[in-house]
This record gives C-alpha cells, sequence and structure tokens, in this order.
C-alpha cells in the first residue's frame, strides 16, 4: 500500500528532450533519442475526456436537482410551504398536501433506527473486538450480503413470511402487554407502519455496522492496551476506549442509515399498506414518500397531481443530500489518519 | 552511587469486583445475541427463496412469456432477457463514465479543489434515493421520446452506477504504487498511454471488482424502472419501447392477488439472485485468476 502521507512527486510524463539530448552512433552520426515524436496532443485529448467524465458526476446532481425544481414548479406555485403541512391528498379535486407522506417517511425511518442501532452496534463490536480471529472475515462478509439483497425481495419476503408472522403472533403479543403505551392498538393487520419498520430495519443494520466497523477500527491499538494495562474489562475497555473515540463515526454511520431508510421505496411500498393516513398506532397502515411516487407516477393524469408527486420527490432529495452530506462529515473526522475504504 | 528504588508489589492485585465481571459477560452475550438476530432474517431469506423459488423453476419459465391472469404456466424468459438488455445498456453508459471520472480523480484530481468537489458529489450522488433517479430519467428520457422505453430505464440505471465505479476507480489507481508510473515515464511513455496501459492494467481486478459492485448493486433496481422502463408483458429488444424486467415482475406479481403469481414471483426472485451472485462471482473469479494482481 502506498503511504500517502510521504506525498507522490508531481510527474506530468516524459518531458521532451532538449536540442542537445541526442547520442551518436559508432559512425559518429548524430541521432535523436526520441522519435516517437510528441505525445503532448494525445495527453491533452486524454486529460480533458477524464475532465469530461469527472465534470459528469457533477453534471449529472445539478441536472437531478434542475429537473427536480422546474417540473415541480406548477406545485411549489400552487401550495407553497403550506404543501408539507396540508393532510388532504385529492386528485380528483387537485388537492395535494404532502403531510402524512412525510409523517410516514419520518416514523419508519426512526422505526427502523430504533431497532437496528443497538444490533449494528452489536454486530460490530462482537466482529471487532470479540469474535474469535477465524470466524471475523465470515461474519463481517455475512452481515454485509444482507446489504446485497435487492430491496424488492426483501419486500416479496416480508409480505409473505414476516407480515403474518406479525399478524399471528407478533402483534397479539404487543397489544396485550403493551397496548396501554397506545402504540400497538388497533386491528393487527400485519401490514403497516410496524412492518415497513422492521423492515426497513433489517436493510439498514448492514450500512450501520459497516460504518462502525470501520471507524471502530480506526482506533489505534494502543488506545485498548493502555485501557486494558490499567486494569479495565473488556466491555470497559471497549466503552471506555474504542466507542468514546469512535462515536463521532458512529453518528455519522447511523445517520447514513437514516439516508438510506429515507429514500428505500419498494420493500416498503409492499408492507406499509399505502394509506395517506396519520395514526398513532404502529399497526395502522401509512404511507411514505418515495412509495407514493412509486405507486401514483405513472397513473397521475393531471399537471398538478405529476407536480406534486415530484416536488415530493425534490424535498426527498434535499433531505437525503443533507443527511448524507452530514454522515460523511462525521465519518471523516474519526477515519481521516487511516486510508480511505469503499463501503459502497 | 545512585539510590536503587524498589517498588512493592501491592498495587498488583485488586480483584476485578463481580459487578464489573457480570457487566462484561452480559455485554459480550448480549453482542453475540445481536449477530444471531442479524443474521437470522438473513438466513430466512435465503431460505424461504430456494424453499418456495425452486419448486417453480422449470423449463416453461425460462421459456416462455407470462400468461394472462387465470392460466397457469407461462414464464418470465421476457423478463430476465429484459434485465439483461436494460443492464447492458446501463453498463455501456455508466462504466465508461464511471471509470473515466475515477481516472481523473486519481492521476490528475488528486488533491485539487475540484478533485475533492467531484469526489464529495459522487458521495452524495450515491446517497440519492433510487426512486428519484428514477423520475429524472423519466423527465429525460421518457418525457422526450413520448413513451416508456428500454434506454430509459438504462439511463437510470447507468446514472446510479457511476459514483460507485468512480470512487472504487479511483480507490484502486491510487493503490497502484508512484514507481510503476514513473517506470512508464522512464521508458519515455507517454501519460495517457501510461495511465491506461500501466496504471488501470495494474489496477483491472481492483476496478473490475467495483463494476461488479455497482452492476450487483442496480441489478435488482425497481424503483427507478417502474416509470421508465415500466414492464411488458411480451419480448422486446427495441431501444425505444417499454420492456420487461426481473424485478418489476417479481413487484408486480408480489402485490397481485393470485396464488399462481405469488409462486412465480419466488421463483423470479431466486433467479435474480442467482444471477446477481453467479454474475458477481465469475468476473471477480476470472479477474483474480487471469489478471495480473498488481502491486497492492
Amino acid at each position: 500500500m502506498v503511504n500517502r502521507a510521504l506525498g507522490a512527486p508531481r510527474l506530468s510524463g516524459p518531458q521532451r528532450l532538449p536540442e542537445h539530448a541526442v547520442a551518436s552512433d559508432s559512425k559518429g552520426q548524430v541521432q535523436p533519442l526520441i522519435k516517437a515524436g510528441d505525445s503532448r496532443w494525445a495527453d491533452n485529448a486524454f486529460f480533458l475526456a477524464m475532465l469530461v467524465c469527472g465534470f459528469s458526476v457533477l453534471a449529472l446532481v445539478g441536472l437531478i436537482l434542475y429537473e427536480l425544481i422546474a417540473k415541480s414548479s406548477l406545485s411549489w406555485h400552487a401550495f407553497g410551504w403550506r404543501f408539507f403541512f396540508r393532510s388532504e391528498w385529492d386528485p380528483v379535486n387537485d388537492q395535494f398536501g404532502a403531510f402524512p407522506f412525510v409523517y410516514g417517511t419520518i416514523v419508519s425511518s426512526i422505526l427502523a433506527l430504533i431497532i437496528a442501532v443497538p444490533l449494528a452496534i452489536g454486530v460490530a463490536v462482537f466482529i471487532t473486538e470479540m469474535s474469535p480471529r477465524r470466524l471475523r472475515g465470515a461474519l463481517a462478509f455475512t452481515t454485509e450480503l444482507l446489504a446485497a439483497i435487492p430491496s424488492v425481495i426483501y419486500g416479496l419476503w416480508a409480505i409473505f413470511v414476516l407480515v403474518p408472522l406479525l399478524r399471528q403472533y407478533v402483534q397479539p403479543w404487543l397489544a396485550r402487554y403493551f397496548g396501554w403505551t397506545s402504540l400497538f392498538q388497533g386491528p393487527p393487520y400485519g401490514i403497516g407502519m410496524l412492518a415497513a419498520g422492521i423492515i426497513l430495519a433489517i436493510m439498514v443494520v448492514p450500512i450501520v455496522s459497516s460504518i462502525t466497523r470501520e471507524v471502530m477500527t480506526a482506533v489505534p491499538q494502543q488506545q485498548r492496551e493502555a485501557v486494558l494495562a490499567l486494569g479495565a474489562t473488556r466491555w470497559e475497555m471497549i466503552r471506555t476506549g474504542v466507542l468514546r473515540n469512535a462515536r463521532a463515526g458512529i453518528l455519522g454511520g447511523i445517520i447514513l442509515g437514516l439516508g438510506r431508510a429515507l429514500g428505500e421505496t419498494m420493500a416498503v411500498t409492499m408492507v406499509i399498506g399505502n394509506r395517506p393516513e396519520i395514526a398513532k398506532s404502529l399497526f395502522a397502515p401509512g404511507y411514505t414518500m418515495a412509495s407514493v411516487i412509486a405507486n401514483e407516477f405513472t397513473e397521475a393524469t393531471g399537471d398538478l397531481y405529476l407536480s406534486s408527486l415530484i416536488e415530493v420527490g425534490l424535498a426527498l432529495f434535499i433531505v437525503t443530500v443533507i443527511v448524507n452530506v452530514l454522515a460523511q462529515l462525521l465519518v471523516w473526522t474519526v477515519t481521516r489518519g487511516t486510508p480511505a475504504r469503499s463501503h459502497a | 552511587m545512585p539510590e536503587i528504588v524498589t517498588a512493592s508489589a501491592d498495587f498488583a492485585a485488586a480483584p476485578i469486583s463481580l459487578w464489573r465481571r457480570t457487566t462484561n459477560s452480559l455485554v459480550t452475550l448480549a453482542a453475540a445475541t445481536a449477530v444471531i438476530l442479524v443474521l437470522l432474517p438473513l438466513a430466512a431469506v435465503f431460505g424461504y427463496l430456494v424453499y418456495k423459488g425452486i419448486g417453480s423453476i422449470n423449463w416453461a419459465f425460462l421459456t416462455q412469456t407470462p400468461k394472462p391472469v387465470g392460466e397457469s404456466g407461462g414464464g418470465m424468459a421476457n423478463a430476465i432477457a429484459g434485465s439483461v438488455y436494460i443492464l447492458l445498456i446501463a453498463s455501456t453508459f455508466g462504466v465508461p463514465l464511471g471509470i473515466g471520472a475515477g481516472i481523473y480523480l486519481s492521476e490528475y484530481g488528486r488533491g485539487s479543489r475540484f478533485g475533492n468537489l467531484i469526489r464529495f458529489t459522487a458521495d452524495v450522488l450515491n446517497g440519492v434515493p433510487s426512486i428519484i433517479v428514477g423520475i429524472v430519467a423519466y423527465g429525460l428520457v421518457v418525457l422526450t421520446q413520448g413513451h416508456f422505453s428500454a434506454l430509459a430505464g438504462g439511463v437510470a440505471l447507468a446514472i446510479m452506477m457511476v459514483p460507485t465505479i468512480t470512487r472504487t476507480t479511483e480507490e484502486m489507481l491510487l493503490l497502484v504504487p508512484q514507481a510503476v508510473r514513473e517506470a512508464a515515464y522512464g521508458l519515455g511513455v507517454s501519460r495517457w498511454r501510461t495511465t491506461l496501459s500501466i496504471t488501470l492494467r495494474t489496477a483491472t481486478s481492483g476496478v473490475i471488482t467495483g463494476v461488479m459492485l455497482a452492476f450487483a448493486r442496480v441489478a435488482g433496481e425497481t424503483a427507478p424502472l417502474l416509470f421508465t422502463a415500466f414492464g411488458n408483458q411480451y419480448w422486446n429488444w427495441k431501444l425505444g419501447q417499454p420492456t420487461a424486467a426481473l424485478s418489476l415482475q417479481i413487484f408486480t406479481y408480489a402485490i397481485s392477488p393470485f396464488d399462481e403469481w405469488h409462486r412465480q414471483a419466488w421463483a423470479g426472485a431466486l433467479i435474480l439472485i442467482v444471477l446477481i451472485v453467479v454474475s458477481v462471482g465469475a468476473v471477480r473469479l476470472a479477474a483474480n485468476r487471469g489478471m495480473l494482481k498488481g502491486a497492492n
């Protein structure tokens, strides 16, 4: 691995030799060393092509923003900020308000984080600090495999396995013992906010745990040894020596997971029930910003209807960008000393 | 003579209290439980895929187009082909663009402000929800063409491939030692030739891994295809026409009320997973065996 701290010398390819740089052969005739000629033209063309590719990344984000803003202006002019606080979603009368979707997105994502974060941190702690060395790679690989399963397959599994399970066993149990909190009330459909939260949690765990592992690995080994030398138990060492030093990065991982949960579409659409309602109970069906776009975009007949859906998309885009930027910065504060790794 | 200092050994063994030991064991137990709780759904998903899917995969499923509601039989051949088709279109756009941007970042933009901006934007693009990308591809291609099309689906997936490929390509190229580049320059090789035939070549297996990561990520994507490729009950090879895709078909069948379609959804999901795992595995194997492993 290159030690980047040393800094590589900047070279710009072979330079043209000055006039006097010539060699003579045995007969005393002067021969130029380089016959291939000038590569400056090709070099510049290549540089330009790569620059265009690099620039295209910027252009893509700009394009996304432009498309969303341009195509949602109709709805923006019609409703303004109120769009996000109105609960009415009535395509027949051209009345649109996104509040139920915003609510559903926030509740399902937070529910997912509540379930996923302790699990993900537990997994990361186990893999980096507790597991036998031989198991480590295998466990890391398997948890990351969770991220490779397509969203639609999670949705399929949730419809036919998770939802019946919730309906028959989990929800009646929750209602009996925790019904008094009013979070677990009403008929156990299976489908609803709770199912969405659980399936999102499963999808978020690999992200949070892989970032947590990354930032925990970035904590210097001496830190652990020092705390252990003071007589700490393993857990005390992890708590004071590792987790405390990595907390900014772990928070970054959690926020990155939040970003994923906010924008997740298919699995949620398949189990959340798709009803623009605001209910206190987690058993009730809901709707999210991403799933309303997925469900209604192709059926949106009026211009205002389509524009409103795109405005929902614009809001989702802006929120996820902010969340991701924040997460990147937090992770970066912990890992900047160590070489970057891909966590795609 | 200096005085010899001795320390008494009293400080050595303050025993760890029962409370601290118990907490330690409990936390270890909790962490192990978390691992099990996380692996459980993974096993359940794969288990159900195989259990439900394998019985429904037969020759008809792999060679026929869907039958109308109520008739049993039929298959997803057009959807499988459609997925491959859309992915090929996406790779045609996405792979060169992503690799080019990666080359720019590692070979030209290292440390420069513009390079950092691009790197940061790529990370942002990576976090954009896929459904948003679908809206954009709809606006760009579908509205221009006037109808849903395979091209629109390909463009949507290409946009999603670019950031992953860019970042992994950059990281892999950065692993190639500077000395390798200098050696090429020393032989009089021009800079563009060095980048393509020496640097990129050395990092080939890593770059391919990145491309496959991106490929696997978009292969199962459904949301951006909903209003771009749209889906189709019949065969289609035209760029400008709506095309079936495996993920779309799984979605449609899963939320339908018909048992026969549910069965096919499971089979389709199994095929999709196998497709992803096999293509990624095969390319990685080839890259590890055949290519120069480079200096890392």
